[in-house]
């Protein structure tokens, strides 16, 4: 098992500490804490990419992994794939797709996105009243947030330039930002990177040109999950920024 | 209050316990893990407690007797300074008066007593008295009785319990040399469904109580020092705010509702302040305010979360809290005006400090080797402030979070989340002797150890 694996590792580097304490107790100043355990297996490398990039609604873009030193690799909204491998998909809207390759030596990541071009598509006039909530989170995507992170990610700024268009066409709607995180870690501290991730959201959408009057946010950290799982995809999923309407 | 000289004696011990480890760690190499050693620090005593007589033939004193003998035994025993004698091993005797004991029979073995509590429990018209002996067994002591106490209350199940903790803690007081802390209270979280409340119960799980009914996500409880209420942060239509719960009047009282996410108050020792974190300016930073919410003034200015924050409760001259501004949380030290920040922890995932009331000590939640997929699992530790030496307590056994310190420095109590469940979990400050408090009915979470 993995965690009884890496508590070992700890509680060896536990008495490897106390043994260099025991060492050099007569001295007046504690030793320096200790480096963490060195990992011996090397750390998985994952990279995707799609091509084309940017498709009309109904045509498909082929999407090509690679990844090495990975024991479990998984693409979001796809689920668990072959090490490396291509597929082709179909997305009807602006989707990113987001590689995760797990190994003994760590965990590394790596997004493609393929631009559904909606140009042609219908949107509502922009004096329509009635919007609902379905409408709306049909229209206003969440983004998603690499672990203990809350910087906008380069595929998520597709999605705000997207969310930031509907609300332009929209001026009388105003949004609740909510943050949102995995259940890993502590309480409090999700809390507060919730804050952080809504908060990312909220400048993002006011430097694509809507009004910071239009937007609060809530963080829920860990609080309210969209998915149960125990798993990175769930994880993923979790670690977000979500946009509903300020009713 | 903040220090009273018997204090010492603790912070010794534990002083000697973790300084112990050095000594010890070469001739444990051989385990899983350095065990922390069975005790605080220094030989216990062996003290015995036998079943109280039943002084009265009511139908209640049985019952009463039952609860009171069970607690006095089990508060002997969670104090962490007494080698308790089994149930098994004492006489088969109830003497309920200095009259009716015989030293030497809880001297000889298999008790081998060094000291026996004892007495006689009485119910009469709805009331309950109880007279309470602690004996040194030495042969040749002049004057035995250590202590000799009287207690009255209504006939209750709870009166019975209380009374046996208050004399436990007076046998602890005497024997141990600071106040015990069997009259002490736990205030934690509760969920049922999708709701947090806040709750209270005794310290050894006994007397659970619902406090709030707020129908929304309530967390982080925080006593008052003078017990007289409680602050904690909700969920509310405009995100969390600081709620304030007052125990003397038994509801919420008023306090300034900030939204912007206001997480995590701490009070100061002297009961005049309160320590949280706020976004107000978009970015959660730590605050300080008057106890009444108000004269908030920031003391932190870095891009990321501040969270969490927790007194010096010797001095309140220094905060303690969990900053992100490098990315995983780690536990920092500053001055209460912000200055002379320090670092604390040197990686992995660090969150939720208490400070001992010694003033000596932090205990908080630490994964050394946490990373993306990482299963999320986390310890318990103990730091040394001045020498940033630490020693980790729990091993092995779930997700421990939320640790919080007792008043008498020798009790840590902390959340633990194992299979699927969460419960709240007390241990001595050196990590044995773990006692789970709480039992299923929901997840209970984030405790809080009274000041007294």
């Amino acid at each position: 098992m993995e965690y009884s694996k890496r508590t070992s590792l700890v509680a060896a580097a536990g008495l490897a500490v106390l043994l260099t304490l025991a060492g050099c107790h007569k001295k007046k100043e504690a030793p320096p804490p200790p480096a963490a355990p060195a990992e011996t297996a090397p750390a998985p490398q994952a990279t995707i990419n799609a091509n084309p990039t940017t498709i009309a609604p109904g045509e498909s873009s082929v999407l090509t992994w690679k990844t090495t030193d990975a024991t479990n690799v998984s693409i979001v909204g796809l689920g668990q794939v072959a090490s490396s491998g291509t597929q082709t998909v179909q997305p009807t809207q602006t989707t990113s797709y987001h590689l995760i390759a797990q190994g003994d030596g760590g965990t590394a990541d790596a997004t493609a996105t393929v631009t559904v071009a909606t140009a042609a598509a219908p949107t509502p006039p922009p004096t329509e009243s009635g919007i609902d909530e379905n409408a709306f989170e049909q229209n206003v995507k969440p983004v998603f947030f690499d672990y203990d992170s809350y910087d906008i990610r380069p595929d998520a700024q597709t999605t705000i330039q997207a969310d930031a268009n509907f609300l332009n066409q929209h001026t009388e709607l105003k949004v609740v930002i909510g943050g949102y995180c995995d259940e890993r870690g502590s309480t409090e501290y999700n809390l507060a990177l919730g804050e952080n991730r809504a908060n990312a959201a909220k400048q993002a959408l006011v430097t694509a040109g809507i009004s910071p009057d239009r937007l609060r946010t809530v963080s829920y950290g860990k609080e309210k999950q969209f998915c149960t799982d125990h798993t990175e995809a769930c994880w993923q999923q979790n670690r977000r920024a979500q946009f509903t309407l300020d009713q | 209050m903040i220090e009273s000289p018997p204090r010492k004696p603790a912070t010794l011990r534990i002083f000697l316990f973790l300084a112990s480890l050095v000594v010890t760690a070469s001739a444990l190499h051989a385990q899983d893990w350095v065990r922390t050693g069975t005790n605080l620090g220094v030989t216990r005593i062996r003290i015995a407690a036998a079943d109280f007589k039943a002084g009265s033939p009511d139908s209640q004193t049985g019952p009463l007797k039952s609860a009171f003998d069970q607690t006095l035994y089990n508060d002997l025993r969670y104090a962490g300074i007494f080698d308790v004698v089994s149930k098994s091993m004492i006489p088969n005797v109830m003497p309920g008066s200095p009259q009716e004991i015989n030293l030497p029979q809880w001297k000889a073995d298999p008790s081998n007593a060094a000291m026996v509590a004892f007495g006689t429990l009485a119910v009469s018209g709805g009331h309950l008295s109880v007279q309470g002996y602690l004996y040194d067994t030495t042969p040749g002591t002049p004057n035995p009785q250590v202590l000799g106490k009287q207690y009255g209350d209504t006939a209750t199940a709870d009166a019975s319990r209380m009374i046996a903790h208050r004399f436990a803690d007076e046998i602890i007081e005497r024997l141990g040399g600071v106040p015990g802390i069997a009259e002490t209270k736990i205030y934690y979280v509760s969920g049922h469904g999708g709701d947090k409340e806040i709750w209270v119960m005794d310290y050894d799980g006994m007397n659970e109580r619902q406090l709030t009914h707020l129908g929304t996500i309530s967390l982080s409880p925080h006593v008052s020092p003078d017990n007289s209420r409680v602050a904690f942060s909700s969920l509310g239509r405009d995100g969390w705010s600081i709620r304030m719960y007052s125990l003397d009047l038994g509801r919420l009282v008023s306090f300034p509702q900030w939204g912007d996410t206001t997480l995590s108050p701490a009070w100061s020792s002297d009961g005049n302040r309160l320590a949280f974190s706020s976004a107000r300016t978009g970015d959660p930073e730590i605050y300080v305010s008057d106890a009444s919410g108000t004269g908030a003034r920031r003391l932190t200015a870095f891009r990321g979360p501040d969270v969490s924050p927790v007194w010096n409760p010797k001095t309140n001259a220094q905060i303690a809290w969990v900053s992100g501004r490098t990315q995983l949380p780690q536990i920092y030290i500053m001055d209460s005006d912000g200055a002379n920040i320090s670092r604390m922890t040197d990686g992995g995932y660090a969150t939720s400090p208490s400070w001992s009331p010694s003033g000596q000590f932090l205990a908080f939640a630490w994964n050394r080797s946490y990373g993306p997929g990482a299963p999320g699992g986390e310890d318990i530790y103990v730091m040394d402030i001045a020498s940033k030496r630490w020693t980790q307590l729990t091993h092995d056994a779930g997700a421990n979070d939320f640790p919080s310190w007792s008043p008498d420095s020798r009790h840590i109590v902390f959340q633990r989340e194992l299979n699927g469940h969460t419960e709240i979990w007390m241990m001595l400050a050196d990590g044995t002797d773990q006692q789970q408090l709480t039992h299923g009915g929901g997840t209970n979470t984030m405790p809080n150890w009274s000041w007294k």
